[in-house]
């Protein structure tokens, strides 16, 4: 179990993959998260899921190579296996807790950052199936970077694209082109949703408590089980602590405290490694792990 | 009556044991266990069976290592537990077994647990599988979650030839035999994994990753998985913080976090990938035996570690055994002190504990003298790692996916107390998940009792 069946790069730095997982696929739901370790001496890693083919028994990840556990995964081909995926995890998307005329009577906003495209991506072809059609914002650095557009433009309504340096479409952030679409354009929406780097939610979440949007942020915290049992992903969310893990990854984003979540989620990097730290450095590691794993 | 003094055990020296995750109790030999076991009177009525929750036959395996017959006393442990070398390092037995040994009257009783390890490590080591034959009848139960609980329901079931699927959400079994307890307290590779492997080759099929009410629902295992019967051993996972403005800052952990890190990704070995951060000087919040399990742990990592506790040391929850080992290797008990606020850096680290002192006031209704604060008495500590121990609840993942499971006010699931049998039918629980945080030995207890009833329920509905 766990083979990889597919592997395509959609930018350098930004791969896909089609893992057959069964069980997981079987359940999977647009919001949820898997859990993958790469071999016996792997980290779980939370990843959001993509796309998901009940038939084939398949889920997809997007997975953008930052670190140490992600560059072990870029290392697997296809005809390759994950020690283990567990999943899905979290509470579905709240969008599955509406009824077909409630989706259908709102005006539905995705704002979607970097590798966060992807999981969006499986929100907007969800509600296509069910006939409704979302407008997209997707943002990027630039339009190298930029992932998943033609197959989104399938399934969303408008899409806009946004980069910092304007290589491809509206120049600027999401948040620009988001305000530039409501108080410009005169756009009228009921409801944001947004996946991205935690940084980009924020800022998309203060502009949309201004234009008075209900915004729902997908919230990327660190984790260790994902079930709940260790209380490492825990959040506030309107002044109270959530196990994002078990009661997201989806919180209401006007609710969200994002300075704490970006502190917390930077803890384990090796720049903000305290200096009394006793444990030896992660990403000093790094050469010997992936001797170890060309073995 | 002669006097025999208790056998001693042997233990690693703390200033090494410090140093390293090696198991701390080396345990006896032979003929250590053979002296030791020569103390028991065999008593015709022996209170010892009665402290234990799943009712070994003391004397009787006892009288095998007097004999030096060790292979007949680890056939009499099996026929009532598939975990002696987990028991006899974990159990509670100075208020079980040896805390109605009537050897403690007037001495020290006999070293009943200590003996019990002997017989299960002597079976490890010389290859010795409890033999068993398994019929099988054609008829499947579920189990969900492998910790003590649902591995003594298992290996019970599959002895009486029902076809057992463990359903574990984590990707290794053992629940918090694995997660939880150190290595230095209960080595994993060979104590756990072999115990469980013999578990496994009763016909005991484990899958692993498949979280329940996530991946498959007791109703999806009835419907569309065929189960006859399913049973929930899942434990009470989450893990409770204290509410104290801080608590989120970085570098504050709960300690299912910090052992989960340490235990089951090895996170402190070099060619592991999870990483674990430790400070230099850590506070340990509470004063049970998880208190107890993540101070020592620290202490390996080479932290200066303090157990803050709000009562005093006598209302210490955590066996007396392992205060003591604590003390040895140098943890730091402030006592009578309660954390008020953790404080942090202007990075978001923490950078202290604020805290109070108590003093024990009246007795209360429970008859523990209740701790009060003294006022003026706050200070600081400076720490960098704050590890919450504060105790866990069950985790509601379950609870919550299933119609008509009852609760009770802790968020337990309701059982017959005889049968563990639940408000669903066909739906038994038992252990951590029925009873809030208690033992490996409460756990197997409750899962052996499920087992039986579990039996009766199927053998029941054959006949109607
Ligand atoms: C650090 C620590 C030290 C301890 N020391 C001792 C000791 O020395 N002596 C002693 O007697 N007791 C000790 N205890 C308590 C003892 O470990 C527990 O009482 C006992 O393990 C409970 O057994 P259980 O089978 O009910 O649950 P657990 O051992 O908690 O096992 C439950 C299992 O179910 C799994 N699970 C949970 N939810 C799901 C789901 N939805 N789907 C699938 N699987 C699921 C979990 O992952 C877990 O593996 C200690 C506990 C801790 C945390
Ligand atoms: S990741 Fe451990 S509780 Fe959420």
């Amino acid at each position: 179990m766990f083979k990889i069946l597919k592997k395509e790069y959609l930018t350098s730095g930004i791969f896909l993959m089609d893992v057959e997982a069964p069980k997981v696929a079987k359940a999977a739901e647009p919001g949820q998260f898997l859990i993958v370790r790469v071999d016996e001496k792997g980290e779980r890693i939370p990843l959001t899921i993509c796309d998901y083919d009940k038939v084939a028994g398949t889920v997809t990840i997007v997975v953008q190579v930052v670190g140490l556990s992600t560059q072990l995964m870029d290392q697997l081909k296809v005809g390759d296996y994950f020690k283990s995926v567990a999943g899905p995890l979290g509470m579905p998307s709240e969008l599955k807790e509406m009824s077909v005329e409630e989706l259908h009577s709102k005006k539905i906003v995705f704002i979607a950052g970097g590798v966060g495209t992807a999981p969006v991506y499986a929100q907007v072809k969800w509600l296509h199936e069910q006939g409704i059609k979302a407008d997209v914002i997707i943002g990027a650095k630039n339009a190298s970077q930029l992932i998943l557009v033609e197959a989104m433009r399938k399934v969303s309504g408008n899409i806009y694209i946004a980069t910092d340096d304007g290589s491809a479409g509206f120049k600027g952030l999401v948040t620009n082109c988001l305000e530039d679409l409501v108080t410009n354009q005169h756009k009228q929406y009921d409801l944001a949703i947004t996946i991205g780097p935690m940084i980009m939610m924020k800022f998309l979440s203060e502009l949309t408590r201004k234009l008075n949007l209900k915004t729902i942020a997908s919230l990327n915290t660190l984790m260790v089980d994902g079930t709940g049992m260790c209380g490492a992903c825990r959040v506030t969310v309107g002044g109270v602590t959530r196990f994002a893990c078990v009661e997201g990854p989806e919180f209401d984003a006007h609710q969200v405290n994002f300075d704490e979540a970006m502190r917390r989620q930077t803890m384990y990097r090796t720049e903000e490694r305290s200096q009394n730290a006793l444990t030896p450095d992660h990403i000093c590691r790094l050469d010997k792990i992936v001797e170890r794993r060309n073995k | 009556m002669k006097k025999t003094p208790r056998t001693p055990v042997r233990e690693l020296a703390p200033s090494y044991r410090i140093t390293n995750f090696e198991e701390v109790s080396l345990g006896y030999n032979g003929e250590e266990a053979m002296l030791e076991a020569s103390r028991c009177l065999e008593c015709k009525k022996p209170m010892c069976v009665d402290g234990c929750p799943v009712s070994i036959s003391i004397p009787n395996f006892i009288h095998h290592i007097k004999a030096g017959d060790f292979k007949s006393a680890a056939e009499v442990i099996a026929q009532a537990s598939a975990l002696p070398a987990v028991c006899g390092r974990v159990c509670p037995q100075e208020t079980q077994c040896e805390g109605r040994c009537i050897l403690g009257v007037k001495q020290e009783p006999v070293s009943i647990g200590k003996l019990e390890r002997f017989i299960g490590d002597w079976s490890r080591e010389n290859d010795i599988t409890p033999e068993t034959t398994i019929t099988p009848n054609g008829l499947k139960v579920a189990v969900i979650g492998s910790g003590p609980a649902g591995l003594a329901c298992a290996g019970d079931l599959a002895r009486m030839g029902y076809e057992v699927t463990i359903f574990e959400a984590l990707h290794k079994p053992g629940g918090v035999l694995e997660y939880g307890i150190p290595s230095f307290r209960l080595p994993k590779e060979t104590v756990v994994r072999h115990e469980i492997g013999n578990i496994v080759k009763m016909g005991v099929k484990i899958e692993n990753n498949v979280v329940i009410g996530r991946t498959l629902t007791i109703d999806q295992l009835f419907n569309e998985e065929a189960f006859n019967a399913v049973f929930i051993g899942s434990g009470a996972g989450l893990p409770k913080f204290m509410g104290i403005p801080g608590e989120n800052l970085n570098g504050v952990q709960s300690s299912n976090e910090f052992l989960t890190r340490t235990n089951l990704m090895e996170a402190h070995h070099d060619d592991t990938d999870t990483p674990l951060k430790l400070g230099k000087v850590v506070a340990v919040i509470g004063g049970g035996n998880v208190a107890m399990d993540a101070a020592r742990t620290a202490r390996r990592l080479g932290a200066e570690v303090h157990i803050v506790y709000r009562r005093s040391k006598a209302e210490l929850p955590a066996r007396a055994e392992e205060v003591h080992h604590a003390v040895e290797e140098g943890i730091i008990f402030d006592i009578l002190t309660n954390p008020i606020e953790i404080i942090g850096h202007e990075s978001g680290w923490v950078k202290s504990l604020k805290c109070v002192k108590m003093e024990l006031g009246e007795p209360d209704a429970s008859g523990r003298r209740a701790p009060q604060v003294i006022a003026g008495s706050e200070f600081t500590l400076d720490v960098e790692t704050v590890i919450m121990a504060l105790g866990t609840s069950p985790n509601p993942l379950i609870t919550s996916t299933t119609k008509g499971l009852e609760l009770n006010r802790r968020r337990c699931i309701l059982i017959e107390e005889e049968t563990g049998r639940t408000s669903r039918d066909g739906v038994y629980a038992g252990g951590d998940a029925v009873t809030g945080a208690a033992t490996v030995i409460l756990a197997m207890g409750a899962g052996r009792k499920a087992a039986k009833a579990i039996d009766q329920f199927l053998k029941n509905q054959a006949i109607e």
